[in-house]
């Protein structure tokens, strides 16, 4: 096929299915109601299953029992309705069920602006469900980006055994930009690793493993999932000596694979930047025109457009941004991710350019801080 | 005390999981035992069976049975169950919930797992209180009675579950007693054969939290009060009104045949794919 103009929400639907996603349960919502919708067309022409359910906590839970089942799975929803599945996030970071949820932004809190794009799910994205727990998030910024760190939020999710959140934004989902689906480089698509045990020497949650083999329900490993916590076998324990390998092993798979994990794209300015722009999602857009014109200014300056925004990876950043002594983090919200860049690089060096009236931040607001005094 | 040439023993989970969380004098033991009955009796394999439970005293019953077990959130049960079983068909689930659990903040999945028709073996302890949080009133408190939540007596009125799960559309809806323990492992065979949302309401007490509070006695004694309430569907068709109220009346009390809900959609994809004309492999 040749390129034509797609839909952010479309990408994302390619994605899926390239990825192999064979199940797909969700509930209403602009802005990202398109993506329910192509799926219960496309899910069923490949034999996999489509689910609109009474709302978002069952959503979640439908995704990680198919998940359970074998089959790869995800939701779609914005913030009112991320808002409800951090209750089954949770559920899936503590008993290590591969998901991948998509949350395209929109105004909030609570209905908020619809729908408007924001950028205010940061955080969420982070703790919003309650107790410490390791997250991937990923976070596109054009059609083709959609479609690319869809799969990848797919490849993560398995590899990883993690929930993994697509955190997209109106801007992004609703944007048409022309791609080639077919045509794209062919993203290699991981599945879950198997175990190659009998059932008597599976334990699904092998501290000795950094990711334990999760077998699907019905293949003849009888075991026990559960939301409390569990040993080694997925039992509830209370054990001091095995809740503290659980907590260090699910910490440790993701922060060692850090650099695999964290993905970005910089421009060929950020090298000797003197003043360097990080951004993520739709805002990365008016900071790459920023940037365009603070050069054409003749203004040492660069671009760091972060696609995985958790984890933080707090060396590669710092790295990245050396050569800056100023580092503007432009966001759809009142300063969230910038919370991390100035835990990493110091308050002084970073400037903030923020809006939350349901409109885009403007290269011109963005170029103004980097030459502001 | 099971002993192993029992023949729910094969079926319990013995390495470190005995004895149980709950109280003794419980009736949840019983509501296990009659549903390994009915797995027993239908002779399925342990890996085709999956029990997926709520959270509470009922929640933990899924640690104990030597399936494929999942212990989800509060009230969710159902709403897993529905993506496991989409998964994989051919599985029996099985759905253990508490009345608090099923009704209150699982209300919502309850009535729409029922309304869907899909293939679920929901049983539902209900045992009128929320025991494992200490005795907090729930849905199907009778109205009056004390409660930690409830001091001066609750004033709302209960549900009641098969009345619900009739009206939401179930298949098949039944209601017995952990006294009744024969029947309610006949019961919940049934439910499991039903191609359809099953309800299968199995009344307790909790002699603990709420027995204690409200003057019911012992365990022995709320088990003898189970026995006295419990009647059939023919005993209370010959009841006045008046003499039915605080009766239990057992038995099946909807048996219909409507699509279910995973046999629909294998229609879907079989359309959708001859429409594709197998153009992706599955």
């Amino acid at each position: 096929m040749s390129r034509r103009l797609v839909q952010g929400n479309t990408a994302c639907v390619e994605g899926a299915l390239w990825a192999g996603c064979r199940f797909f349960a969700g509930y209403p919502i602009t802005p990202a109601s398109e993506i329910s919708e192509r799926l219960s067309y496309e899910l069923p022409r490949v034999g996999g299953k489509f689910i609109q359910m009474e709302d978002e906590i069952a959503s979640l839970a439908a995704v990680i029992g198919a998940s359970v089942g074998g089959l790869k799975a995800m939701t779609a929803t914005s913030g009112p309705g991320f808002s409800l599945m951090q209750e089954n996030l949770g559920y899936a970071a503590m008993a290590e069920i591969p998901c991948v949820i998509v949350d395209v932004q929109r105004g909030g809190p609570s209905t908020g602006l619809p729908t408007s794009p924001s950028q205010g799910d940061v955080m969420q994205a982070r703790w919003g469900t309650h107790g410490d727990h390791p997250i991937i998030a990923l976070c596109p910024s054009s059609v083709a980006e959609v479609y690319d760190l869809t799969v990848e939020a797919f490849n993560y999710s398995e590899k990883y055994r993690t929930p993994v959140i697509l955190l997209m934004d109106e801007i992004v989902a609703h944007m048409r930009e022309p791609m080639d689906v077919d045509g794209r480089p062919q993203i290699e698509v991981v599945d879950r690793s198997k175990t190659d045990v009998p059932p008597e020497w599976y334990f699904p949650y092998d501290e000795t493993r950094s990711v334990p083999p999760l077998v699907s329900f019905g293949e003849g490993f009888r075991y026990h999932i559960t939301g409390l916590m569990h040993d080694r076998a997925g039992f509830p324990t209370e054990r001091q000596d095995e809740i503290d390998p659980w907590w260090k092993r699910v910490f440790a798979k993701i922060n060692d694979s850090m650099d695999q994990i964290c993905l970005y794209k910089k421009d060929d300015g950020l090298e000797d930047a003197r003043t360097a722009v990080i951004a993520y999602g739709c805002t990365a857009r008016s900071a790459a025109h920023a940037v365009k014109m603070a050069r054409a200014r003749r203004h040492k300056a660069g671009l760091l457009t972060l696609q995985t925004i958790w984890p933080f990876h707090d060396a590669l950043i710092g790295e990245l941004v050396s050569s800056a002594r100023r580092v503007i983090v432009p966001e759809l919200n009142l300063g969230q991710l910038a919370l991390e860049v100035e835990r990493v690089l110091g308050r002084s060096r970073v400037r903030r350019v923020n809006r939350v009236d349901g409109e885009l931040i403007t290269p011109r607001q963005i170029l103004d801080a980097m030459e502001g005094g | 005390m099971i002993v192993e040439d029992h023949k729910i023993y094969p079926y319990l989970r013995h390495k470190k999981k005995f004895p149980g969380v709950w109280c003794a004098g419980c009736g949840i033991g019983i509501v296990l035992a009659a549903i390994v009955r009915a797995v027993n009796d239908l002779g399925l394999a342990k890996d085709d069976v999956a029990m997926i439970s709520g959270i509470g005293c009922s929640g933990r019953m899924s640690v104990y049975v030597d399936f494929n077990t999942m212990h989800t959130t509060h009230g969710r049960a159902l709403a897993f169950a529905t993506g496991l079983k989409m998964a994989r068909p051919d599985m029996h689930v099985l759905v253990v919930m508490g009345d608090g659990d099923a009704l209150a903040i699982g209300g919502n999945h309850f009535i729409h797992a029922a309304r869907r028709n899909i293939d679920l073996t929901a049983i539902v302890i209900n045992n009128s209180i929320y025991g494992m949080t200490g005795g907090q009133y729930s849905p199907t408190t009778p109205m009056g009675d004390l409660a930690s939540t409830a001091p001066y007596g609750t004033i709302e009125r209960p549900f009641s579950i098969c009345a619900l799960a009739i009206a939401a559309g179930a298949a098949y809806v039944a209601r017995s007693t952990v006294y009744h323990a024969w029947e309610l492992g006949r019961l919940i065979r049934q439910g499991m054969e039903k191609k359809g949302f099953a309800v299968v309401e199995a009344i307790s007490y909790c002699h603990t939290t709420y027995g204690r509070r409200n003057q019911k006695g012992t365990a022995v004694d709320m088990m003898r009060e189970l026995k006295e309430k419990g009647i059939t569907q023919a005993a209370a068709a010959k009841l006045s009104r008046e003499d039915l109220e605080g009766k239990i009346v057992r038995g099946v009390l909807a048996d219909r045949a409507y699509p279910e809900y995973t046999a629909e959609y294998d229609k879907i994809i079989a359309r959708a794919r001859a429409e594709a004309g197998e153009r992706v492999p599955a």
